[in-house]
């Protein structure tokens, strides 16, 4: 699972969903056997106001190239506002991140319903794509490596 | 004997305040000062140099716990005294002593009604070298601003000064001081020190009322108010919520509207 060989360089996707329509969207997506990239791994929460925005730091500093955040659409939080708390946190996040350099074109918000399997394998489709073209994020994980490479050195 | 310390010992003499919190002038500079009984009352300064935010105290028990407080309050004091109000922070009975407008006389705000009037009459006004250091940030390409910023961040040394300033960072329990999960690396590498400044910003976003203590605190000078300001400008932009503007119905990031708009999921 290393992306050491350049030559080929396979996106890794994380993948935060709600429980709710993004996760039964996704699962969806397999049990009407539509075939999509292998690149997504899922993080499954309660519901998008559960998504923390340290959650999405601690993916990239963990190694990944893409994230991917979705959940139910407006007006269809299984907990009736989640959705909208975290729409505006996102909002908020978003240009923070710009602010500071970080490549936002790397996170991927959307909504998808429980019957929007077509719509998951697109989303995932299309975010790998687009990680493919712009390349493992290594300006991130040089820096997340900071210390690991000094303890080494020692 | 000057208006202030009379203001001052008239307010201590008829029990409307058992402590004034206020500031006294040092080395040329003010610091903060705590007086209880008249005979402190004297070393009382309010001008162009106090620049403190002094409300900090107001969230700390040790200092106001059984007693009723008055502040000699600065306009970015009275704001964050605001704030903490909206936020049920600001202890019962709390007084607020002004400069009135023409920067002669004083006034006391005795409710918390008096200093929203005040505030809501007084926009925020960022200063032109804030202005020109976002300018300048603005213009750089991302690559340059991550660069800025890693630099910036890599003469952190993780003090937490920036948190003891603030004055509207008053959590008993920081997200930092939690080890399990730890959620921020405790040393100083310029990840986990911008992984930190994201959390405070984030923390204060549509709180923040920009009176700069922050970047006034920081022992390296890292000129991280300008976090706060960009997100504070963003907030504006997106939601109309000028900083340090009176909000009545909750912070930005605790409430919503179902038609807010964003361009960016699909």
């Amino acid at each position: 699972m290393s992306n050491d060989n350049n030559s080929a360089f396979e996106p890794r996707i994380i993948a935060f969903v709600c429980n709710w329509c993004t996760y039964a969207g996704a699962d969806l997506t397999g049990t009407s056997r539509i075939k999509y990239a292998t690149n997504v791994r899922i993080v499954r929460f309660p519901c998008t106001g559960r998504i923390d925005f340290l959650l999405l730091l601690k993916a990239f500093a963990s190694g990944a190239d893409g994230i991917i955040v979705s959940g139910c659409h407006p007006n269809d939080c299984h907990y009736t506002s989640g959705n909208f708390h975290a729409r505006r946190r996102w909002m908020v996040f978003r240009s923070l991140l710009d602010t500071l350099g970080i490549d936002t074109r790397r996170i991927r918000y959307s909504w998808v319903s429980a019957a929007e399997g077509a719509k998951w394998a697109d989303l995932v489709n299309d975010t790998v794509a687009t990680i493919r073209e712009l390349g493992p994020y290594n300006e991130y994980k040089k820096v997340a490596d900071y210390l690991g490479k000094e303890a080494g050195d020692e | 004997m000057n208006n202030l310390t009379e203001l001052a010992n008239k307010l201590l003499g008829d029990g409307t305040a058992t402590k004034v919190i206020g500031y006294e002038e040092a080395h040329g500079k003010t610091r903060p000062c705590f007086c209880t009984e008249a005979a402190d009352t004297g070393r009382l300064v309010l001008d162009e140099r106090c620049t403190n935010n002094i409300a900090v105290y107001l969230t700390k028990p040790e200092i106001v716990g059984g007693h009723k407080v008055a502040v000699t309050a600065t306009l970015p004091v009275l704001r964050t005294m605001v704030q903490l109000a909206m936020e049920n922070q600001l202890p019962d009975g709390t007084t607020a002593i002004v400069s009135t407008e023409s920067g002669e006389g004083l006034a006391v705000l005795p409710t918390v009604g008096d200093m929203e009037r005040v505030v809501a009459g007084t926009p925020l006004d960022i200063s032109g070298k804030e202005r020109e250091l976002r300018e300048r940030l603005k213009a750089m390409s991302r690559e340059e601003r991550w660069q800025f910023w890693l630099g910036e961040m890599s003469r952190c040394i993780k003090c937490y000064a920036c948190r003891a300033a603030c004055p509207l960072c008053y959590c008993t329990r920081c997200i930092v001081d939690n080890n399990c999960p730890q959620w921020i690396q405790p040393w100083a590498s310029p990840l986990a020190s911008m992984e930190w400044q994201i959390s405070r910003v984030m923390h204060m976003a549509g709180r923040c009322v920009a009176c700069g203590a922050c970047k006034q605190a920081c022992p390296m000078g890292i000129p991280i108010h300008l976090l706060t300001l960009s997100l504070a400008e963003d907030i504006q932009n997106e939601f109309g919520v000028a900083p340090g503007s009176v909000m009545d119905h909750g912070n930005v990031l605790s409430t919503f509207k179902p038609g807010d708009k964003e361009d960016f999921i699909r």
